[in-house]
Order: structure tokens, then C-alpha cells, then sequence
């Protein structure tokens, strides 16, 4: 058996080091990659995939740490994946999310990884779509996904999870400003977090008459939910509504299927984007004429467009 | 090393001391050097260490004492790796400990121990050099 095989069995069983392993094998673009998760894709799809996301400093680590012992507590098994930010100029990560988690380490049954974005823009890394698979496949009831801090257009997540869950609290931008446009529509529920404090209730009022402008008729009401992360008021009833998140997908199979068939078409789309630049461009290169183009655009005999269709249409003549 | 392997390292404070200036600076630096650093906060017991480096895969552990307490705590940290067969993980420790103590601290398997007044670019060049050479 190979090392890959022998990974993918454990993950199947459960075993941590191995989700660890795993999870680390499709980081760093591993070539045995998608080895991997071809072994464990028919595995997957039945965890119940929720987003947390919304501005830095909202409270969305404390959350999730509520929510997972709220789901412990019902006897469900937990995967945390938490996205934190590269930069840009060093290309090193410092990720803090754990510190507000630590107390669920000592149990069996959470498993919580941290991951840096990578070059990744969108609020999530390149592979926290397939962290989310393994832990999925490792038998995980729940994943939950925390996006690096998101203001406006950090909307992969949905590409990633079932029921989105937006974060906000008072106190942060102006007001709705901070939430306006992209995320605001992808929000399936709404948080205003830490509602003890001041302009609590007008943050709610705000999101609400927002989400009552955006008009469209749909069949899902999203709600707007108040709670104190720090407190954990408000954590069961946020729960609840997750879980009839959940019920309403099942409940509404064309709905359901619609969106999973979307997001099946985007990650067909991006597994030939990936093969087509990892093989093709590789053909290219080798071959002489990539590199008297790059001459004749830096010449301006040619512009990139031009050049790559040239460029193409001899690597698929060749390739045939 | 291959394309796209980043180097990941755990910043921990076992024990009970509060002083996390140090862990926070060597953080930082260790992030600024290009490495994923994952801090978890104050007052961690050996078992959170030892399961944190589990599922966050990582190939390098940085502990921070300054109690008095790296004899009790750093024996029970380095038995539990080795429980978990990571004994592959680099684990290097730093804060105040008495010289007197560094032998028997290397023997359990730990590194390097950096005291104070030890540079960032000292402990990065470290983390780099003991790296390459397990590649």
C-alpha cells in the first residue's frame, strides 16, 4: 500500500493524524493530491458545511467556538477549518483563530485546523474546499469554515458551504456600510454579534430593512439573529435556525440541487483550469515559439491575446 | 523543498506564567521570515501542545517558559510527541532557564533552548538550517 492509500484509509477512519496529513498533502499542491481526494470523494457529502464570515473583529472565533460545544453538546462530531491571511509581501501567516478555541482540543471528537490564504483571494485558501471534503470524509457531522476577516466581495465561501452565516456586530464601520454589497447577498443568516453592546438593535433594524430592499420573493426568509459570543446567549436559538437552514435544503431537493449543480459545474470548471495550466502551459514552454512571442509582445509586433490563440492552436495541432 | 510547502511552526506558553511578550516577537518574526505561524494563547497544558502540533501538521514547535516550570512541563510535552510518533517535529524552547538545566532539557530531545537577549534573525536562521538538513 502507498503512502497516499494508506493516508486516505485513515482519513476514512477518522484518524487525526491522518486528516492532518491529509489536509497538509492538498496545502502545499502535493502532486499525490488529487490521488488523495479521488480516493476519498465518494466518501464525502454528508457533513453539513456551514460558513462563518464577516468583518475582522466581529466575533466570529468566539462564535464558533459557542456553536461547536452547543453542536457537541447534541452529540454531533465537529470540524473547524479557520482562514487567516497571507501577506502579501513576506508570504507568512500568523494564525491566531486557535487562541479562542484551545478549550475544545482536549475533545475527540473536534477537529480544528488552521490555514493561511496562500495567494488565495476571496476570503479562503485554495484548498480549504478539500480540507472541508476530508474532514467531511473523515465522518465530521459538522464542518464549519471560518473565513479570513471579509468586508464586501469576499464571497467564495459559497463555493465552499450549504448555509452561509454572516457576522456583524455594532460598532464596526459605519454601520451597514461595512456590509453592503456581495456578502449581503450571500448571507442565508444574519448575526449581529456581541448585542449587549450599544446600537445592538439598530445594527438589526439596519440588516433588515436592507434584506427587505433587495425585494426578489425567495423562498428562504433569511433570518436576523442577535447574540453575545462571549456569553453564548443567543447560541442555541442560532443553532436551531442552522439546522432549519439545513431542513429547508432537504425539504426544497430543486433548490438544493440547483445550487450543488452550480457549485458541481465551478469545480469541473476549476479542475480543467488547473490540468490546462499545469499540463499545457508546461507544453508550451518547452516549445521554442513561446519565448520568440514574449519577444514580439515586448516589441509590440504582437499583443498577448493574439500570441497565446497562435500559440494555442499549435500545442492542440500537435497534441492531436 | 517542494513547490508550494510552506514551513508551519506552533508557538506555545505551557504553564501558567503570563508573559507572552517573547512568544509574541518570535511569532512575528518567525511570520515575517515567510513561515505560518500558529499562536494559541497563554497558559496551555502539555496535552493541548502536543494535540494543537497533531492537527495543525506542523514541523516546527517553539515553547515559551518563564515560571521555573520547563522541567515538570516539557518532559510530559516531548513524551506526548513521541506518544503520537511525531518525534519528526523540531522543537526548540525559550524563556528563562538556568544553564545548569539545558543538558538535561537536549537529552529529552529538545533542540535548542535561546535565552534572553537571543536575536530573531539567531532563531530564524535556526528554524531554516535544522530544516534543510532533515530534507
Amino acid at each position: 500500500m502507498t503512502k497516499i492509500d494508506e493516508i486516505a484509509k485513515g482519513v476514512l477512519a477518522g484518524n487525526k493524524r491522518s486528516i492532518a496529513r491529509a489536509i497538509t498533502i492538498v496545502e502545499n499542491e502535493d502532486p499525490e493530491s488529487q490521488r488523495l481526494i479521488a480516493e476519498i470523494f465518494a466518501h464525502s457529502g454528508k457533513a453539513h458545511i456551514i460558513g462563518l464570515t464577516g468583518a475582522g473583529g466581529a466575533g466570529k472565533s468566539t462564535l464558533i467556538e459557542k456553536i461547536v460545544r452547543e453542536y457537541r453538546r447534541l452529540g454531533k462530531t465537529v470540524g473547524v477549518v479557520a482562514v487567516d491571511p497571507t501577506s502579501p509581501f513576506s508570504g507568512g501567516a500568523l494564525l491566531g483563530d486557535r487562541i479562542r478555541m484551545q478549550e475544545l482540543c482536549n475533545d475527540k471528537d473536534v477537529f480544528i485546523r488552521s490555514m493561511a490564504t496562500r495567494d488565495y483571494v476571496g476570503g479562503i485558501a485554495k484548498a480549504t474546499k478539500d480540507a472541508a471534503r476530508i474532514l467531511d470524509a473523515a465522518g465530521k457531522d459538522v464542518v464549519i469554515v471560518e473565513t479570513a476577516g471579509a468586508g464586501q466581495s469576499e464571497v467564495e465561501i459559497i463555493k465552499v458551504a450549504q448555509t452561509i452565516v454572516v457576522v456583524h456586530a455594532p460598532g464596526l464601520g459605519d454601520d451597514i456600510q461595512a456590509i453592503k454589497a456581495g456578502i449581503m447577498e450571500i448571507a442565508d443568516i444574519f448575526v449581529v454579534n456581541k448585542a449587549d453592546r450599544e446600537g445592538a438593535d439598530k445594527a438589526v433594524i439596519d440588516i433588515q430593512s436592507n434584506l427587505q430592499l433587495n425585494g426578489k420573493e425567495r423562498p428562504w426568509k433569511t433570518p436576523v439573529m442577535k447574540t453575545v459570543a462571549l456569553t453564548g446567549q443567543g447560541i442555541s436559538e442560532l443553532i436551531d435556525k442552522i439546522e432549519k437552514h439545513r431542513d429547508f435544503l432537504q425539504g426544497n431537493p430543486e433548490f438544493k440541487n440547483a445550487s450543488a449543480r452550480t457549485k458541481t459545474e465551478e469545480d469541473l470548471i476549476d479542475a480543467v483550469k488547473e490540468i490546462i495550466t499545469h499540463s499545457l502551459i508546461e507544453k508550451m514552454k518547452k516549445d521554442g515559439d513561446f519565448y520568440q512571442l514574449v519577444h514580439e509582445i515586448m516589441e509590440k509586433k504582437t499583443d498577448p491575446t493574439s500570441a497565446a490563440k497562435r500559440l494555442l492552436k499549435k500545442t492542440m495541432k500537435n497534441e492531436t | 523543498m517542494q513547490k508550494g510547502k510552506k514551513i508551519r511552526v506552533l508557538i506555545a506558553k505551557p504553564g501558567l506564567d503570563s508573559h507572552d511578550r517573547g512568544a509574541k516577537i518570535v511569532a512575528r518574526a518567525l511570520r515575517d521570515a515567510g513561515m505560518e505561524v500558529i499562536y494559541t494563547g497563554l497558559r496551555q497544558t502539555p496535552e493541548q501542545i502536543a494535540e494543537t502540533a497533531l492537527q495543525e501538521d506542523v514541523d516546527v514547535i517553539g515553547l515559551s517558559i518563564l515560571s521555573g516550570a520547563h522541567k515538570t512541563l516539557f518532559p510530559r510535552i516531548m513524551k506526548l510527541l513521541k506518544d503520537q510518533k511525531m518525534t519528526d517535529v523540531m522543537v526548540f524552547a525559550g524563556g528563562i532557564i538556568p544553564e545548569e538545566d539545558v543538558a538535561e532539557l537536549k537529552k529529552l530531545g529538545i533542540k535548542e533552548i535561546f535565552g534572553p537577549g537571543t536575536t530573531t534573525e539567531t532563531i530564524i536562521q535556526y528554524v531554516l538550517d535544522s530544516l534543510s538538513k532533515k530534507r
